[in-house]
């Protein structure tokens, strides 16, 4: 029973870091904190589904992490690159 | 402008290897586990995009000699071709087989049918997606 009221406190408190993350979304005054954000609410959004599955007694959602995080990675260095040379795939003329 | 990203493309060598392994997990498991060819072929396909983000369209292309278009194709055809073989064994359209083989290594298998369609259905999304890609990235 404790145990449970732990992961719910934790799930709130990744709950609360998504939010600051997504004031940091809308707020931010450069395009390059809102990708640093964007990138943040992914890492926090696959702990809260560890607490998640861990609550539910199940282990079919640990696909999911690894998923969220490569695909997590694959956004950032898009948008990075879009950034940084306002083209996300090169090719030679 | 020539641009030094040894960073991005070491991680990307280790990286890609790694999504190519996660993403065929993933398609094998997929009748007994969360899985299955849709996910394996969008997962295979966000490897083939690492790979033209980090090293551009020129020379993946010219390492990975595959037709985008003529793999979905394929795929299309291997998933058709599974459903029209339940027809030619006279029962009903997409109807599938599964038997018990002893296999060397793996010892007694299930192997069933569904697992060719899957192999027509990943094919066609890695296609479809990577074609996707391949097509809005040309800006002439």
């Amino acid at each position: 029973m404790i145990f449970e009221t732990v992961l719910i406190i934790a799930l709130g408190i990744l709950m609360l870091s998504i939010l600051a993350n997504l004031y940091r979304v809308v707020k931010g005054p450069s395009s390059a904190d809102r990708v640093q954000a964007l990138d943040s609410v992914g890492i926090n959004l696959i702990a809260s589904i560890a607490v998640f599955s861990v609550l539910l007694h199940t282990h079919a959602f640990f696909d999911l992490i690894l998923l969220i995080g490569i695909l997590s990675f694959i956004g950032t260095i898009a948008f990075a690159r879009f950034i940084e040379r306002g083209v996300v795939i090169e090719r030679k003329r | 402008m020539k641009t030094n990203d040894v960073i991005l493309k070491s991680v990307t060598r280790v990286a890609a290897v790694i999504i190519s392994t996660f993403s065929i997990y993933l398609f094998m498991n997929g009748h007994h586990n969360p899985g299955g060819g849709f996910i394996g072929g969008l997962s295979t396909a966000s490897a083939i995009v690492l790979l033209f983000l980090s090293f551009g369209i020129e020379k993946v292309r010219e390492n990975i000699r595959v037709d985008f278009k003529k793999l979905a194709a394929v795929g299309v055809l291997i998933a058709l071709g599974t459903g029209m073989a339940g027809v030619v064994f006279g029962q009903p359209f997409l109807t599938q087989a599964f038997g018990y083989y002893d296999l060397p290594i793996f010892g007694n298998t299930e192997l069933a049918s569904a697992l060719i369609f899957d192999t027509g259905v990943a094919l066609a999304v890695i296609g479809t997606a990577v074609n996707i890609i391949l097509s809005i990235s040309e800006d002439r």
